[in-house]
């Protein structure tokens, strides 16, 4: 695939000699545009004849911090990127130290990590239903999608304190361990989302108006989608059935049964459907862990990157000066380098960290997902009215905290 | 050394290319002329169809840093994670850089167009030219800001918030 350098530059010798196109921002402060993303168009009439998407509103420097902060305090920095699905980039951070450490996390951990983030999965493609659906009038859907969302956040917020941004995976393990009667919760859960899907399934996609609005909109085949370095859903959509979680697993996703969705149309609609079916898979690999959790530690026992048990604080000296080192210190990491990337509700999140040997990483860059599926964007659009744009980047479902960094 | 078909057949094709591994993962150490031609004959050749990452590290505080025999230490080290769907590998490319007038490397947007975005992130904040790319321009910080923040001296805090229009001492 090849794109013309007219494509991407918008600069003044760019602009068009007539009068018949004109260039329009659209952005950032648009509502359907998910944040602060702007898109310059050039437009003949109705029709889309260029897009440019401009980024850059929302980036607050944090590989930079990343730089600055110790290994124990490095996942409260990168959970706040992809906002929408925190816990994927705790996990992909926290993936990358370890491999570093060469530390292997107990069972427990690792099972519940995967619940949680399959949870995280499903909470962040109820809110791309719920968007999605705002975008393209659906308004009800808005309200909707809002509704189950909020029955996994409120879970988070049981397990982790927060409902975003837990900072809840860390090196090592996970923070906590599952308050009791978790089962109960996800069980309500696995219950209760079902049940909303089925009733969006129902109010979406037979309904011939989501229909005229998405099928065949913004078309992208797979040799389109690799070279422009798109994952996920977006992929999927394709004809490719690639997940990582599938074709280059980790945590225990070998142990779980699953399967990977994937259709051969690469339009608006087909990105709706697969992120619709998927929240059905992710909730059976919910029903498993649930089933299969393993009793044991929820993080290492090894003194090196936890924290002494709390109550070992009150009694002992050593514990508390111990404790004290972690959080102030941190612990040293062996100088190295290493790529760990997990499947995030987006696509491909990558982490790749630098160590020095100190206490704090030389480099940390993450590879958002909704990054580089932006760039998709411009192919899609071309030639789509503007109408079908709002719908286009909706289906992208790009998070710009991820964009951005 | 690790032993890797793609790695081995690289270094093969590619004049000064030196394999190494790192926690398990294939490297590939390349000479900044034959950057591209690497990229190439991966994609080409090798069934390697998707560059799903390229970044820069600032290696100005480790110049001891080890690297593999043959290499030669540059203050920048552009990192490439490259994917193949079909043969479900990946492989990581790095090349090093100098400082200065000649901080310029090859742009792999011709082989894959999705490394536009993320080689303008670089030039934007590490400060490193990409030769051939269609439109080298700042893309996350302002238009008219002055250094790039990703790199070793330039500290954080050192420039106060910046506006706009808005009249600064420099």
């Amino acid at each position: 695939m090849t794109l013309s350098p007219r494509d991407l530059v918008v600069g003044p010798d760019q602009w068009p000699e007539s009068d018949e196109t004109m260039i329009v921002n659209l952005g950032p402060q648009h509502p359907s545009t998910h944040g602060v993303l702007r898109v310059v168009l050039e437009l003949e009439g109705e029709t889309v004849l260029r897009a440019k998407p401009v980024i850059g509103y929302l980036h607050t420097g944090m590989e930079k911090t990343g730089e600055q902060l110790t290994y124990v305090q490095g996942s409260t920095n990168v959970t706040r990127m992809d906002y929408a699905a925190p816990l994927f980039n705790e996990l992909a951070f926290s993936m990358a130290v370890e491999r570093l450490l060469d530390l292997e996390v107990p069972p427990r951990a690792t099972w519940t990590r995967m619940m949680m983030c399959e949870l995280n999965r499903v909470a962040s493609h109820l809110l791309f239903l719920a968007t999605n659906g705002m975008d393209l009038g659906a308004i009800s859907m808005m309200l909707y999608g809002w509704r189950e969302r909020e029955l996994v956040l409120a879970f988070f917020e049981k397990v982790t304190g927060l409902r975003m941004n837990h900072n809840y995976i860390r090196p090592g393990g996970v923070a906590v361990d599952l308050p009791p009667g978790w089962e109960q919760d996800v069980e309500e859960i696995c219950e209760a989302v079902p049940r909303g899907v089925a009733e969006y399934d129902e109010l979406l996609t037979e309904n011939p108006i989501w229909l005229e609005r998405t099928v065949g909109i913004g078309v992208i085949t797979t040799e389109q989608a690799l070279s422009l370095g798109a994952s996920g859903p977006i992929l999927r959509s394709t004809g490719m059935p690639w997940d990582l979680r599938k074709s280059q697993p980790y945590l225990a996703y070998e142990q779980v049964d699953f399967d990977v969705i994937y259709t051969e149309n690469g339009d608006t609609f087909d990105r709706y459907r697969i992120r619709l079916h998927e929240i059905g898979e992710s909730l059976k690999i919910v029903r498993q862990c649930l089933e299969k959790m393993p009793e044991g530690d929820y993080r290492i026992q090894d003194r090196k990157v936890t924290p002494p048990p709390r109550a070992r604080i009150d009694e002992s000296m050593e514990a508390l000066i111990h404790h004290f080192k972690i959080f102030t210190e941190g612990f040293k990491v062996p100088p190295g380098e290493t790529y760990v990337a997990v499947e995030n509700p987006r696509g491909e999140l990558g982490c790749y960290l630098v160590s020095d040997g100190s206490g704090r990483p030389y480099r940390m860059h993450i590879r958002g997902a909704s990054f580089y599926n932006l760039q998709t964007l411009s192919t899609m659009v071309q030639g789509g009215l503007v109408a079908d744009g709002i719908a286009i980047i909706s289906s992208i479902d790009p998070i710009m905290g991820d964009v951005d960094r | 050394m690790h032993k890797d078909d793609v790695a081995e057949a690289l270094v093969d094709h590619v004049k000064g290319a030196v394999a190494a591994a790192s926690h398990g993962q294939t490297v590939v150490h390349i000479p900044r002329d034959a950057w591209g031609e690497a990229v190439r004959f991966l994609k080409e050749e090798q069934q390697f169809t998707q560059c799903s990452d390229i970044t820069a590290v600032d290696q100005l505080l480790r110049p001891d840093r080890p690297v593999p025999a043959g290499v030669e230490r540059e203050r920048f080290e552009i990192v490439a994670n490259l994917l193949s769907h079909p043969r479900n590998r990946r492989i990581r490319l790095m090349s090093q850089v100098p400082d200065g007038d000649g901080c310029e490397i090859q742009s792999l947007f011709e082989i894959f167009p999705g490394t536009e975005l993320p080689e303008r992130e670089i030039y934007d904040l590490f400060g490193v030219r990409f030769a051939g790319h269609p439109d080298l321009v700042r893309l996350l910080m302002p238009d008219d800001w002055e250094g790039h923040p990703l790199r070793k001296d330039d500290a954080p805090a050192r420039v106060p918030v910046q506006f706009k229009e808005a009249q600064r001492p420099r």
